[in-house]
């Protein structure tokens, strides 16, 4: 099978300026990022207390997301992944769409690729649509965003906190240096829940 | 299909003194925990369970696709603040494992309640893997299993199991064995009875 190249003709998004964009003026946003380069590149738009980044867990992130999005459903719920890492948590898009929660987003950053184990190709550089997965499972707002244009309008949708949005977004397929985020889960953990829950975090 | 599971999971303890009522003891007692989200892949032994937190309003229910899909969503709703736990039969065990390294590695609280299914009583020989694998891979991974065969029990297990979960933030596993819950009697369904 040959990969598809229907998009080698544009240069395709850069996937630290998507972060961002998405990230800029992040206000309330509570952010879960995939295991390897969607971690580093949330890391690379500023560490934060409400960024929960994974080391593994790999298929969880998602879901990760909805448990938040249901404790939290005044805060938008931001979950930016890659395509591997959906792919394996595929299932859950059908959880979400059930689910009808209104206020989590989830952004893959598909490279096509299993970029942490050296560029391997996935799924989504055949015939696979995450975006159409994600709607056909009741994501009426799931999009492929090409220009950072439909990128900013995409981070706008998802500030407005008032509907679950999806968003499968084709990049480059570039090797990044590495922005590393504390590695101990035990201590994103508290770090996170002392921000948002405050002091009580440490004793209900 | 359930009815006569349910039929057989009733003998010999259809009273309430001998706890045949676990199902209404154990919803009442995670309502009394501020347990706000069940998690679930279905099971015939959790049918009742479920219908109690079906019929509550304060008790969100999430239906999954697989079992791990429970592991993540309640490490994310903890971190925002809320409990839940997590229903599956013991075949779905193995499906969680590598996304128990979450909880495990990070101190996340979960409580599982694992209906065995592959033991006492078992019909079908492809329940048996996972069934007998379940507890010894459940602390393979850093689980914390309790067992009960006895619905008697259950209550004061589940409660223990809960409290040790919440209070020192890591995975417990209840494992509500076949004994209590009974066999699938699957000669008696194929003769339509």
């Amino acid at each position: 099978m040959t990969r598809k190249s229907t998009s080698a003709l544009a240069p395709r998004l850069r996937r630290r300026e998507v972060v961002s964009v998405l990230l800029a003026d992040r206000g309330g946003i509570l952010v879960i990022a995939g295991l390897g380069a969607p971690a580093w590149d949330v890391t690379a738009a500023g560490d934060h207390p409400l960024n929960f980044p994974m080391w593994g867990a790999m298929g969880g992130a998602a879901m990760l997301g909805l448990g938040l999005a249901l404790a939290q459903p005044t805060r938008r719920v931001l979950v930016v992944t890659g395509d591997g890492e959906m792919l394996m948590g595929l299932g859950s898009l059908s959880t979400i769409g059930v689910s009808r929660v209104s206020n989590l987003a989830i952004v893959v950053l598909d490279n096509e690729s299993y970029g942490e184990t050296g560029q391997q190709a996935s799924a989504t550089g055949h015939s696979v649509s995450l975006a159409g997965v994600a709607r056909e499972c009741g994501i009426v707002d799931s999009s492929a965003p090409t220009t950072i244009e439909e990128v900013r309008a995409l981070r706008d949708r998802i500030h407005a906190k008032d509907r679950c949005v999806f968003a499968q977004v084709k990049i480059d397929p570039e090797k990044l240096p590495l922005v590393l985020p504390p590695r101990d889960s035990s201590y994103l953990k508290h770090r996170f829940r002392l921000a948002l829950l405050g002091d009580s975090a440490l004793h209900d | 299909m359930t009815g006569s599971f349910q039929e057989r999971s009733a003998r010999g303890s259809r009273s309430a003194a001998g706890g045949g009522d676990w199902p209404e003891r154990v919803h009442s007692l995670l309502r009394a925990e501020a347990i706000d989200l069940i998690a679930l892949v279905p099971d015939a032994g959790h049918a009742a369970l479920i219908r109690h937190c079906e019929a509550d309003p304060g008790m969100r229910m999430v239906r999954l696709s697989t079992e791990e899909e429970g592991v993540a969503l309640l490490a994310g709703a903890w971190l925002g603040g809320i409990r839940g736990v997590l229903l599956m039969q013991s075949s779905g065990v193995g499906n969680c494992i590598n996304m128990l390294s979450l909880p495990v590695m990070a101190q996340f609280p979960l409580l599982m309640l694992v209906t065995m299914r592959g033991d006492h009583g078992e019909f079908n020989p492809a329940q048996l893997p996972m069934g007998q694998a379940s507890p010894r891979v459940l602390e393979a991974i850093g689980v914390l299993v309790k067992q009960v065969d006895a619905t008697a029990q259950v209550e004061e297990t589940v409660h223990g199991a809960l409290r040790l979960a919440f209070n020192s933030c890591r995975p417990v596993a209840v494992l509500l064995g076949q004994k209590m819950l009974g066999a699938k009697d699957f000669r008696k369904l194929a003769r339509g009875e």
